[in-house]
């Protein structure tokens, strides 16, 4: 097959709010096409269910970035520079390293232990909405501060500092944001969990995150820190973002909320298909590999030291499940992308799962005539950073 | 005999084949690793080992038919 022809990345402009930029789609339809990113930078994007899989768990491509944090380019958010303790630019046993002691705090059995404190802080916060009267804004009132409080307890740090946590995930995850500013709340926060890592030396405990970190890995005081800030701001910008992006997709699907309405105990295969048909429409594209060898992909052949995107355009292929494109709460949950795959899937995924699962079992059986305030097409939408969301949901109930 | 088994080696702890199949698979204790708890299940149990094999991010699982 010919090399196919070099496109200029769409520009952010969603046709819809919840959908993929203008363009994009139709650009990446005919199979992998090389793009050209805002920094200059060319990439093979590639948009197939089996070609996202190969490019993410295929060690012939590399996460790994050049250079330390003075080689970013523009629009690269913090998290994807070469720093130590930063796992997702490492590939390998460096990244294994870091990454396995940590799966330990997030495994399956852990997670459903957490499960009642999860519903307890849910429910408080629903009646602090119940309180407060409408309208309120979903975001503030629930998607941000639940996650927020949850990643602060499994790690082990007190959620007084929870405004330090918020901001400093918000630099981290932005795409235009500032080394310097991300760097002096990092210090900021750095001090606090010194402090916390060392009353968990003290005391010896691996029950949370820090704890198992600090009594049971061989990680220097500069990785637990940055894994530490990294855990912490992972768990605020993802979940709270896609929770409320589940929110405004049911808002624009009424039949859709009436299935989850009448059967909230199925909320748990109903957060997968939300996953794969909201974070699929979105189509993404910001992960990015190198190849470190030439690698077939979809019918072209990467050449070593190109780039490759991926895009979860391909959560909605029809290999994956019929009518793909169309959200079905009645699906059985099937093998989606939302979490990525390969080495580097999300490390918090099934805590995100439980978080997910008991939000919108929660949120739709407490307020069952939830609405927007405003049309979902006139919400502000976070453009700037990695992680896509509303900036706020206004609800009346 | 199926038979079921994880790569320890490249295993990442990730608990997929704990939520596709929880009568075969648990995670260590220990480690967080996945393990097999039953090498050989019967056939009710063979749908969820093969979800298992096909959701593994790490691709580790797998199962000799």
């Amino acid at each position: 097959m010919t090399e196919a022809a070099v496109c200029p990345v769409p520009h952010e402009n969603r046709v819809h709010p919840l959908g993929a930029p203008a363009g994009f789609e139709e650009a990446v339809s005919n199979g992998p096409v090389k793009m050209i990113w805002p920094n200059g930078v060319q990439a093979w994007v590639i948009s197939s269910y089996a070609g996202v899989r190969q490019v993410l768990s295929d060690r012939r491509f590399s996460a790994m970035r050049e250079g330390g944090p003075e080689m970013r380019t523009e629009g690269e958010p913090i998290l994807g520079l070469k720093q130590p303790g930063n796992m997702n630019s490492m590939d390998g046993e460096e990244h294994l390293r870091l990454r396995r002691p940590l799966s330990r705090g997030f495994m399956v059995k852990k997670m459903n232990e957490m499960r009642p404190r999860i519903q307890q802080i849910v429910d408080e916060h629903l009646d602090a909405m119940e309180r407060h009267g409408a309208p309120a804004d979903l975001v503030s009132a629930l998607c941000l501060p639940v996650p927020s409080l949850v990643i602060a307890e499994l790690l082990g740090v007190s959620p007084e500092h929870q405004e330090l946590f918020q901001s400093t995930a918000r630099e981290m995850f932005g795409k235009n944001g500032s080394k310097e500013v991300y760097d002096a709340k990092a210090a900021e926060l750095g001090e606090v969990l010194a402090k916390v890592a060392d009353e968990k030396r003290a005391s010896g405990t691996t029950d949370d995150l820090i704890g198992l970190m600090v009594n049971e890995t061989d990680f220097d005081s500069e990785e637990l820190m940055r894994l530490a800030i990294s855990l912490l701001a992972a768990g605020h910008e993802t979940t709270s973002n896609f929770f409320g992006l589940f929110a405004l997709t049911l808002f624009e699907r009424p039949d859709q909320r009436e299935i989850l309405q009448r059967d909230p105990d199925r909320a748990d295969v109903m957060v997968e298909e939300l996953l794969r048909y909201t974070i699929g429409r979105l189509g993404g594209a910001g992960l990015a590999r190198r190849a470190v060898e030439d690698v077939e992909v979809d019918g072209v052949t990467i050449k070593a030291g190109e780039w490759v995107a991926v895009t979860f355009l391909a959560n909605l292929e029809e290999t994956l499940c019929p009518n793909a494109g169309e959200l079905d709460l009645e699906r059985k949950a099937v093998s989606h992308l939302g979490f990525g795959f390969g080495p580097h899937q999300c490390l918090g995924a099934n805590l995100a799962r439980a978080e997910l699962q008991i939000l919108l079992r929660s949120l739709f059986t407490r307020f069952p005539n939830l609405r927007p305030a405003i049309p979902v097409t006139e919400m502000a939408f976070r453009e700037d950073s990695i992680t896509y969301g509303a900036a706020s949901i206004p609800v009346v109930w | 005999m199926p038979t079921v088994r994880i790569d320890q080696t490249k295993c990442i702890g990730s608990g997929q084949c704990v939520l596709a199949a929880p009568d075969v698979f648990d995670q260590s204790d220990d480690d967080g690793l996945g393990v097999v708890l039953m090498p050989e299940p019967p056939a009710d149990l063979l749908p969820g080992v093969r979800d298992a094999v096909d959701r593994c991010p790490a691709q580790v699982v797998s199962l000799e038919e």
